[in-house]
Protein backbone atom coordinates (compact mmCIF):
# COMPACT_ATOMS: atom_id res chain seq x y z
CA UNK A 1 0.00 0.00 0.00
CA UNK A 2 1.62 3.11 -1.01
CA UNK A 3 1.39 5.98 1.88
CA UNK A 4 -1.28 8.13 0.14
CA UNK A 5 -3.43 5.16 -0.30
CA UNK A 6 -6.45 4.81 2.08
CA UNK A 7 -6.61 2.43 4.17
CA UNK A 8 -10.17 1.99 3.83
CA UNK A 9 -12.30 2.81 0.87
CA UNK A 10 -16.21 2.23 0.76
CA UNK A 11 -18.14 3.31 -2.22
CA UNK A 12 -21.96 2.15 -2.32
CA UNK A 13 -21.25 -1.05 -0.12
CA UNK A 14 -24.38 -3.05 0.55
CA UNK A 15 -24.68 -6.06 2.18
CA UNK A 16 -27.87 -8.27 2.65
CA UNK A 17 -29.19 -11.25 4.35
CA UNK A 18 -31.13 -13.17 2.30
CA UNK A 19 -34.20 -10.76 1.89
CA UNK A 20 -32.49 -8.43 4.54
CA UNK A 21 -30.73 -5.54 4.22
CA UNK A 22 -28.36 -5.11 6.66
CA UNK A 23 -25.90 -2.23 5.16
CA UNK A 24 -26.86 -0.37 2.15
CA UNK A 25 -25.28 3.09 0.33
CA UNK A 26 -22.05 3.40 2.57
CA UNK A 27 -19.56 5.66 1.17
CA UNK A 28 -16.42 6.91 2.76
CA UNK A 29 -12.69 7.05 2.84
CA UNK A 30 -10.32 6.56 5.92
CA UNK A 31 -6.52 7.53 5.41
CA UNK A 32 -3.92 5.54 7.18
CA UNK A 33 -3.22 6.18 10.96
CA UNK A 34 -6.96 7.52 11.66
CA UNK A 35 -9.60 6.36 13.70
CA UNK A 36 -13.25 5.53 12.05
CA UNK A 37 -15.76 5.65 14.78
CA UNK A 38 -18.88 3.22 13.94
CA UNK A 39 -22.09 4.22 15.78
CA UNK A 40 -25.29 2.73 15.74
CA UNK A 41 -28.48 0.84 17.53
CA UNK A 42 -28.18 -2.79 17.40
CA UNK A 43 -28.68 -4.16 14.10
CA UNK A 44 -28.12 -1.09 12.37
CA UNK A 45 -24.89 -2.46 10.65
CA UNK A 46 -21.70 -1.84 12.41
CA UNK A 47 -20.75 -5.56 13.08
CA UNK A 48 -21.74 -6.53 9.31
CA UNK A 49 -19.64 -3.44 8.24
CA UNK A 50 -16.77 -4.40 10.34
CA UNK A 51 -16.60 -8.51 9.15
CA UNK A 52 -16.65 -7.16 5.27
CA UNK A 53 -13.57 -5.00 6.82
CA UNK A 54 -11.89 -8.52 7.59
CA UNK A 55 -12.83 -10.09 4.78
CA UNK A 56 -15.63 -12.67 6.42
CA UNK A 57 -18.21 -11.42 4.38
CA UNK A 58 -18.50 -10.62 0.96
CA UNK A 59 -20.44 -7.63 0.00
CA UNK A 60 -23.23 -7.63 -1.96
CA UNK A 61 -22.71 -4.14 -3.59
CA UNK A 62 -20.81 -1.58 -4.83
CA UNK A 63 -16.70 -1.69 -3.85
CA UNK A 64 -14.77 -2.44 -1.10
CA UNK A 65 -10.68 -1.83 -0.74
CA UNK A 66 -9.28 -2.84 2.00
CA UNK A 67 -5.19 -1.21 2.52
CA UNK A 68 -5.43 -1.03 -0.89
CA UNK A 69 -7.24 -4.10 -1.89
CA UNK A 70 -10.31 -4.61 -3.55
CA UNK A 71 -12.30 -7.08 -1.93
CA UNK A 72 -13.07 -9.72 -2.14
CA UNK A 73 -10.92 -10.54 -5.30
CA UNK A 74 -7.81 -9.52 -3.55
CA UNK A 75 -8.58 -10.56 0.21
CA UNK A 76 -6.31 -12.95 -0.04
CA UNK A 77 -3.27 -10.07 -0.03
CA UNK A 78 -4.64 -8.79 3.49
CA UNK A 79 -5.64 -11.51 5.22
CA UNK A 80 -2.72 -11.24 7.80
CA UNK A 81 -2.27 -7.83 7.89
CA UNK A 82 -6.11 -7.25 9.63
CA UNK A 83 -6.81 -7.56 13.41
CA UNK A 84 -10.29 -8.03 14.97
CA UNK A 85 -11.70 -7.81 18.13
CA UNK A 86 -15.28 -8.86 17.62
CA UNK A 87 -17.81 -9.53 20.15
CA UNK A 88 -16.80 -13.24 20.53
CA UNK A 89 -12.84 -13.30 21.64
CA UNK A 90 -12.30 -16.08 19.21
CA UNK A 91 -10.17 -18.19 21.36
CA UNK A 92 -10.72 -21.60 22.41
CA UNK A 93 -12.47 -22.95 25.50
CA UNK A 94 -10.27 -25.39 26.31
CA UNK A 95 -7.00 -24.09 25.58
CA UNK A 96 -5.25 -21.91 27.45
CA UNK A 97 -4.53 -18.34 26.63
CA UNK A 98 -1.10 -18.60 25.59
CA UNK A 99 -1.48 -22.04 23.64
CA UNK A 100 -4.42 -20.00 22.26
CA UNK A 101 -1.73 -17.17 21.52
CA UNK A 102 0.74 -19.55 20.21
CA UNK A 103 -1.99 -21.29 17.95
CA UNK A 104 -2.64 -18.08 16.22
CA UNK A 105 1.00 -16.60 16.33
CA UNK A 106 2.26 -20.41 14.21
CA UNK A 107 -0.79 -19.12 11.72
CA UNK A 108 0.63 -16.01 11.07
CA UNK A 109 4.68 -16.93 11.60
CA UNK A 110 5.19 -15.01 14.51
CA UNK A 111 7.54 -15.58 17.36
CA UNK A 112 6.50 -17.25 20.61
CA UNK A 113 8.26 -14.30 21.97
CA UNK A 114 5.60 -11.84 20.94
CA UNK A 115 3.26 -13.92 22.92
CA UNK A 116 4.90 -13.69 26.23
CA UNK A 117 5.17 -9.72 25.58
CA UNK A 118 1.69 -8.93 25.38
CA UNK A 119 0.09 -11.05 27.90
CA UNK A 120 2.32 -9.06 29.85
CA UNK A 121 1.63 -5.87 28.50
CA UNK A 122 -2.24 -6.40 29.40
CA UNK A 123 -1.54 -7.81 32.69
CA UNK A 124 -2.53 -11.67 31.66
CA UNK A 125 1.56 -13.11 31.94
CA UNK A 126 0.24 -15.27 35.29
CA UNK A 127 -3.25 -16.13 34.00
CA UNK A 128 -0.99 -17.50 30.83
CA UNK A 129 -1.72 -21.23 31.10
CA UNK A 130 -5.34 -20.98 32.40
CA UNK A 131 -7.65 -22.51 29.85
CA UNK A 132 -9.75 -19.86 28.52
CA UNK A 133 -13.00 -21.35 30.35
CA UNK A 134 -11.56 -20.58 33.92
CA UNK A 135 -11.16 -16.79 32.71
CA UNK A 136 -13.63 -14.01 33.34
CA UNK A 137 -15.31 -12.65 30.03
CA UNK A 138 -12.73 -9.53 30.88
CA UNK A 139 -9.63 -11.35 30.54
CA UNK A 140 -10.63 -13.43 28.24
CA UNK A 141 -10.91 -9.76 26.22
CA UNK A 142 -7.64 -9.20 27.06
CA UNK A 143 -6.26 -12.09 25.76
CA UNK A 144 -8.78 -11.65 22.44
CA UNK A 145 -7.03 -8.52 22.27
CA UNK A 146 -3.49 -9.77 21.90
CA UNK A 147 -4.76 -12.43 19.42
CA UNK A 148 -5.74 -9.32 16.96
CA UNK A 149 -2.18 -7.75 17.90
CA UNK A 150 -0.15 -10.74 17.26
CA UNK A 151 1.24 -9.70 13.85
CA UNK A 152 1.39 -6.03 14.44
CA UNK A 153 -1.83 -5.55 11.69
CA UNK A 154 -1.96 -2.44 9.95
CA UNK A 155 -5.57 -2.16 10.09
CA UNK A 156 -7.53 -2.83 13.74
CA UNK A 157 -10.85 -3.42 13.95
CA UNK A 158 -12.29 -3.16 17.19
CA UNK A 159 -16.00 -4.22 18.46
CA UNK A 160 -16.69 -2.80 21.66
CA UNK A 161 -13.24 -3.76 22.49
CA UNK A 162 -13.40 -2.21 26.17
CA UNK A 163 -16.82 -4.39 26.75
CA UNK A 164 -16.57 -5.83 30.31
CA UNK A 165 -13.14 -4.53 30.68
CA UNK A 166 -12.22 -3.19 34.35
CA UNK A 167 -10.67 0.14 34.78
CA UNK A 168 -7.63 -1.36 35.24
CA UNK A 169 -7.94 -3.42 32.60
CA UNK A 170 -9.21 -0.72 29.98
CA UNK A 171 -6.22 1.50 31.18
CA UNK A 172 -4.01 -1.37 30.75
CA UNK A 173 -4.89 -1.86 26.83
CA UNK A 174 -5.40 1.61 26.07
CA UNK A 175 -1.62 1.74 25.05
CA UNK A 176 -2.20 -1.12 22.40
CA UNK A 177 -5.59 -0.02 20.69
CA UNK A 178 -6.08 3.42 21.76
CA UNK A 179 -5.49 6.58 19.64
CA UNK A 180 -1.90 7.05 21.09
CA UNK A 181 -1.18 3.74 19.47
CA UNK A 182 -1.15 5.40 16.32
CA UNK A 183 -3.16 2.35 14.08
CA UNK A 184 -5.65 2.65 11.36
CA UNK A 185 -8.52 2.18 13.36
CA UNK A 186 -12.34 1.10 12.73
CA UNK A 187 -13.54 1.17 16.20
CA UNK A 188 -17.42 0.56 17.18
CA UNK A 189 -18.71 1.81 20.50
CA UNK A 190 -21.62 2.29 22.11
CA UNK A 191 -20.01 5.02 23.99
CA UNK A 192 -20.81 8.27 22.74
CA UNK A 193 -18.36 10.32 24.51
CA UNK A 194 -15.51 8.27 24.27
CA UNK A 195 -16.07 7.22 20.74
CA UNK A 196 -15.91 10.58 19.51
CA UNK A 197 -12.84 11.45 21.49
CA UNK A 198 -11.22 8.27 19.65
CA UNK A 199 -12.60 9.71 16.16
CA UNK A 200 -11.19 11.18 13.16
CA UNK A 201 -13.95 9.84 10.75
CA UNK A 202 -17.45 9.09 11.92
CA UNK A 203 -19.97 6.99 10.46
CA UNK A 204 -23.56 6.40 11.72
CA UNK A 205 -25.84 3.81 10.78
CA UNK A 206 -29.38 3.33 11.22
CA UNK A 207 -30.82 0.26 9.75
CA UNK A 208 -27.74 -0.08 7.52
CA UNK A 209 -28.06 3.42 5.88
CA UNK A 210 -25.51 5.85 6.55
CA UNK A 211 -27.48 8.93 7.95
CA UNK A 212 -24.28 10.27 9.77
CA UNK A 213 -20.36 10.61 7.67
CA UNK A 214 -18.00 12.85 8.68
CA UNK A 215 -14.41 13.17 8.05
CA UNK A 216 -14.00 15.57 10.69
CA UNK A 217 -15.30 14.08 14.17
CA UNK A 218 -14.66 17.43 15.77
CA UNK A 219 -17.48 18.89 13.52
CA UNK A 220 -19.92 16.29 15.20
CA UNK A 221 -21.62 16.48 18.67
CA UNK A 222 -22.53 13.61 21.28
CA UNK A 223 -26.10 14.84 19.99
CA UNK A 224 -26.33 14.73 17.15
CA UNK A 225 -24.94 10.50 17.46
CA UNK A 226 -27.17 10.15 20.55
CA UNK A 227 -29.81 11.05 17.32
CA UNK A 228 -28.90 7.34 16.03
CA UNK A 229 -30.39 5.34 19.05
CA UNK A 230 -33.61 7.29 19.33
CA UNK B 1 1.06 -24.60 4.47
CA UNK B 2 2.86 -26.84 6.30
CA UNK B 3 3.17 -24.36 8.88
CA UNK B 4 -0.91 -23.87 9.28
CA UNK B 5 -1.49 -27.72 9.29
CA UNK B 6 0.98 -28.46 12.13
CA UNK B 7 -0.52 -25.97 13.88
CA UNK B 8 -4.03 -26.95 13.35
CA UNK B 9 -3.21 -30.77 14.00
CA UNK B 10 -1.40 -30.14 16.97
CA UNK B 11 -3.86 -27.84 18.58
CA UNK B 12 -7.05 -30.20 17.73
CA UNK B 13 -4.84 -33.46 19.09
CA UNK B 14 -4.64 -31.34 22.05
CA UNK B 15 -8.26 -29.60 22.47
CA UNK B 16 -8.95 -33.95 22.70
CA UNK B 17 -6.43 -35.02 24.91
CA UNK B 18 -7.92 -32.37 26.96
CA UNK B 19 -11.73 -33.02 26.62
CA UNK B 20 -11.97 -36.33 25.16
CA UNK B 21 -15.27 -35.62 23.19
CA UNK B 22 -14.39 -37.68 20.66
CA UNK B 23 -12.04 -40.95 20.54
CA UNK B 24 -13.62 -42.38 23.53
CA UNK B 25 -17.09 -41.86 22.63
CA UNK B 26 -16.26 -43.93 19.19
CA UNK B 27 -14.54 -46.39 21.12
CA UNK B 28 -17.40 -47.19 23.40
CA UNK B 29 -19.40 -46.78 20.52
CA UNK B 30 -17.75 -49.46 18.61
CA UNK B 31 -17.40 -51.98 21.92
CA UNK B 32 -21.25 -51.78 22.40
CA UNK B 33 -21.70 -52.47 18.91
CA UNK B 34 -19.63 -55.49 18.74
CA UNK B 35 -21.72 -56.58 21.81
CA UNK B 36 -25.10 -55.76 20.23
CA UNK B 37 -24.23 -58.19 17.80
CA UNK B 38 -22.74 -61.07 19.33
CA UNK B 39 -26.50 -60.50 21.15
CA UNK B 40 -28.69 -60.39 17.99
CA UNK B 41 -26.96 -62.85 16.12
CA UNK B 42 -26.85 -65.17 18.06
CA UNK B 43 -23.72 -66.83 17.50
CA UNK B 44 -20.58 -67.30 19.50
CA UNK B 45 -18.38 -65.87 16.92
CA UNK B 46 -18.29 -64.64 13.13
CA UNK B 47 -16.07 -65.00 10.33
CA UNK B 48 -15.16 -64.40 6.84
CA UNK B 49 -17.97 -61.94 4.99
CA UNK B 50 -20.06 -61.48 8.25
CA UNK B 51 -17.42 -60.77 10.41
CA UNK B 52 -15.96 -58.24 7.66
CA UNK B 53 -19.22 -56.50 7.39
CA UNK B 54 -19.97 -55.97 10.84
CA UNK B 55 -16.59 -55.16 11.49
CA UNK B 56 -16.70 -52.33 8.78
CA UNK B 57 -20.19 -51.13 9.60
CA UNK B 58 -19.31 -50.65 13.21
CA UNK B 59 -16.46 -48.62 12.22
CA UNK B 60 -18.08 -46.36 9.62
CA UNK B 61 -20.94 -45.70 12.37
CA UNK B 62 -18.01 -44.76 14.70
CA UNK B 63 -16.50 -42.44 12.32
CA UNK B 64 -19.82 -40.26 11.78
CA UNK B 65 -19.77 -39.40 15.66
CA UNK B 66 -16.31 -37.63 15.06
CA UNK B 67 -17.37 -35.95 11.72
CA UNK B 68 -19.88 -34.04 13.45
CA UNK B 69 -17.62 -33.18 15.86
CA UNK B 70 -14.90 -31.91 13.97
CA UNK B 71 -15.72 -28.32 13.21
CA UNK B 72 -17.99 -27.80 16.54
CA UNK B 73 -14.81 -25.94 17.79
CA UNK B 74 -14.59 -23.72 14.49
CA UNK B 75 -18.24 -22.71 14.69
CA UNK B 76 -18.71 -22.15 17.69
CA UNK B 77 -15.71 -20.38 19.58
CA UNK B 78 -14.33 -18.42 16.19
CA UNK B 79 -12.08 -20.68 14.92
CA UNK B 80 -13.55 -20.27 11.21
CA UNK B 81 -12.72 -16.39 11.41
CA UNK B 82 -9.16 -16.87 13.37
CA UNK B 83 -8.45 -19.19 10.49
CA UNK B 84 -10.28 -17.04 7.98
CA UNK B 85 -8.30 -14.19 8.71
CA UNK B 86 -4.79 -16.08 8.42
CA UNK B 87 -2.77 -15.70 5.74
CA UNK B 88 -2.52 -19.16 5.16
CA UNK B 89 -3.89 -21.54 2.33
CA UNK B 90 -7.27 -22.41 2.82
CA UNK B 91 -6.92 -26.10 2.26
CA UNK B 92 -4.45 -26.23 5.30
CA UNK B 93 -7.56 -26.98 7.21
CA UNK B 94 -9.09 -29.83 4.80
CA UNK B 95 -5.48 -31.63 5.38
CA UNK B 96 -5.59 -30.96 9.12
CA UNK B 97 -8.76 -31.56 9.88
CA UNK B 98 -8.30 -35.12 7.37
CA UNK B 99 -5.67 -35.95 9.36
CA UNK B 100 -7.24 -35.34 12.95
CA UNK B 101 -10.18 -37.88 11.74
CA UNK B 102 -7.16 -39.76 10.54
CA UNK B 103 -5.88 -39.93 13.78
CA UNK B 104 -9.13 -40.40 15.71
CA UNK B 105 -9.75 -43.62 13.69
CA UNK B 106 -6.28 -44.76 14.07
CA UNK B 107 -6.96 -44.33 17.50
CA UNK B 108 -10.12 -46.07 17.77
CA UNK B 109 -9.12 -49.21 15.89
CA UNK B 110 -6.05 -50.14 17.64
CA UNK B 111 -8.35 -50.46 20.44
CA UNK B 112 -11.71 -51.77 18.67
CA UNK B 113 -10.33 -53.95 16.39
CA UNK B 114 -8.84 -56.08 19.27
CA UNK B 115 -12.06 -55.94 20.91
CA UNK B 116 -13.37 -57.21 17.93
CA UNK B 117 -11.17 -60.06 18.21
CA UNK B 118 -12.31 -61.08 21.56
CA UNK B 119 -15.86 -60.30 21.60
CA UNK B 120 -16.80 -61.54 17.76
CA UNK B 121 -14.41 -62.83 15.58
CA UNK B 122 -13.77 -66.63 15.52
CA UNK B 123 -10.42 -66.94 13.70
CA UNK B 124 -7.36 -64.93 15.01
CA UNK B 125 -6.63 -62.13 12.78
CA UNK B 126 -2.85 -61.51 14.33
CA UNK B 127 -1.70 -63.90 11.68
CA UNK B 128 -3.03 -61.37 8.90
CA UNK B 129 -2.57 -58.39 10.92
CA UNK B 130 0.00 -56.60 8.22
CA UNK B 131 -3.25 -57.38 5.20
CA UNK B 132 -5.70 -56.20 7.79
CA UNK B 133 -4.06 -53.04 8.56
CA UNK B 134 -3.38 -52.19 4.88
CA UNK B 135 -7.29 -52.46 4.26
CA UNK B 136 -7.47 -50.55 7.58
CA UNK B 137 -5.54 -47.41 6.14
CA UNK B 138 -6.35 -47.08 2.93
CA UNK B 139 -9.99 -47.40 3.81
CA UNK B 140 -9.47 -44.46 7.17
CA UNK B 141 -8.27 -41.71 4.42
CA UNK B 142 -11.13 -42.06 2.39
CA UNK B 143 -13.40 -41.76 5.05
CA UNK B 144 -11.22 -39.51 6.71
CA UNK B 145 -11.31 -37.16 3.28
CA UNK B 146 -14.86 -37.85 2.84
CA UNK B 147 -15.78 -37.19 6.75
CA UNK B 148 -14.03 -34.05 6.64
CA UNK B 149 -16.00 -32.94 3.64
CA UNK B 150 -19.35 -33.47 5.16
CA UNK B 151 -18.26 -32.20 8.43
CA UNK B 152 -17.78 -28.88 6.73
CA UNK B 153 -20.88 -29.06 5.02
CA UNK B 154 -22.64 -29.95 8.07
CA UNK B 155 -21.54 -27.39 10.05
CA UNK B 156 -23.08 -24.62 8.00
CA UNK B 157 -26.43 -25.81 9.11
CA UNK B 158 -28.96 -25.81 12.19
CA UNK B 159 -29.16 -29.62 11.64
CA UNK B 160 -25.79 -31.00 11.96
CA UNK B 161 -26.74 -33.78 13.67
CA UNK B 162 -28.96 -35.00 10.92
CA UNK B 163 -27.31 -34.20 7.74
CA UNK B 164 -23.71 -35.31 9.03
CA UNK B 165 -25.11 -38.99 8.63
CA UNK B 166 -27.32 -38.45 5.94
CA UNK B 167 -24.94 -37.34 3.85
CA UNK B 168 -22.04 -39.52 4.94
CA UNK B 169 -23.22 -42.62 4.82
CA UNK B 170 -24.25 -42.55 1.50
CA UNK B 171 -20.98 -41.63 0.70
CA UNK B 172 -18.97 -44.57 2.42
CA UNK B 173 -20.98 -47.18 0.86
CA UNK B 174 -17.89 -47.80 -1.74
CA UNK B 175 -15.80 -48.18 1.18
CA UNK B 176 -18.09 -50.49 2.85
CA UNK B 177 -17.96 -52.47 -0.02
CA UNK B 178 -14.38 -52.41 -0.66
CA UNK B 179 -13.31 -52.48 2.75
CA UNK B 180 -15.66 -55.52 3.46
CA UNK B 181 -14.44 -57.62 0.78
CA UNK B 182 -11.49 -56.68 0.79
CA UNK B 183 -11.29 -58.01 4.67
CA UNK B 184 -13.06 -60.89 4.20
CA UNK B 185 -10.83 -63.05 3.23
CA UNK B 186 -8.61 -62.30 5.85
CA UNK B 187 -11.14 -63.32 8.03
CA UNK B 188 -11.92 -66.82 6.98
CA UNK B 189 -12.14 -69.71 10.02
CA UNK B 190 -10.79 -72.46 7.31
CA UNK B 191 -7.51 -70.13 6.89
CA UNK B 192 -6.72 -66.68 5.71
CA UNK B 193 -6.80 -66.10 1.61
CA UNK B 194 -4.58 -63.55 0.19
CA UNK B 195 -5.49 -59.66 0.17
CA UNK B 196 -7.92 -59.58 -3.14
CA UNK B 197 -5.73 -56.17 -5.16
CA UNK B 198 -9.04 -55.55 -7.03
CA UNK B 199 -10.82 -53.84 -3.78
CA UNK B 200 -7.54 -52.35 -2.36
CA UNK B 201 -7.48 -50.80 -5.48
CA UNK B 202 -10.89 -49.42 -5.45
CA UNK B 203 -10.46 -48.15 -1.96
CA UNK B 204 -7.08 -46.59 -3.43
CA UNK B 205 -9.61 -44.83 -6.56
CA UNK B 206 -12.03 -43.71 -3.72
CA UNK B 207 -9.54 -41.91 -1.97
CA UNK B 208 -7.87 -40.04 -5.13
CA UNK B 209 -11.49 -39.44 -6.00
CA UNK B 210 -12.67 -37.72 -2.82
CA UNK B 211 -9.41 -36.02 -2.34
CA UNK B 212 -9.46 -34.65 -5.70
CA UNK B 213 -12.60 -33.69 -5.03
CA UNK B 214 -12.38 -32.33 -1.29
CA UNK B 215 -9.45 -30.07 -2.29
CA UNK B 216 -11.86 -28.41 -5.49
CA UNK B 217 -14.33 -27.37 -3.37
CA UNK B 218 -13.36 -26.91 -0.07
CA UNK B 219 -12.86 -23.33 -0.13
CA UNK B 220 -16.37 -22.80 -1.32
CA UNK B 221 -17.48 -24.28 1.86
CA UNK B 222 -15.65 -21.56 3.80
CA UNK B 223 -17.18 -18.57 2.11
CA UNK B 224 -19.80 -16.72 3.64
Amino acid sequence: MSGDEPAVALRDLGRAYGERVALSGVTLTLARGRTLAVFGANGAGKTTLLRVLATLLRPHAGSVSVLGRALPGEGWAVRGRIGLVGHEPLLYRDLTAAENLRFHARLHDVGGGRVDELLGAVGMARRADEPVRALSRGMAQRVAICRALLHAPDLLLLDEPLANLDPGAAGAVAPLIGRDAGLTRVLISHDVDRGLAEADVVLGLRAGRPVLVAEDAAAVSARDVRELYA
Amino acid sequence: MRRAVSALVRKDLRVELRTGEAVPAMLLFSISTFVLFHFALDRRSVDGQLAAGVLWVTLLFAAVLAMGRLFVAEREQGGFDGFLMAPVDRTALLVAKAAVLLCFLVAVELAAVPAFAILLLGPSPWAVLPQLCAVLALADVGVAVVGTLVGALGIQTRTRELIVPILALPLMIPVAIAAARATAPLLVEAGAGGLPGRWLAVLALYDLVFGLLAYAVFDYLLDD
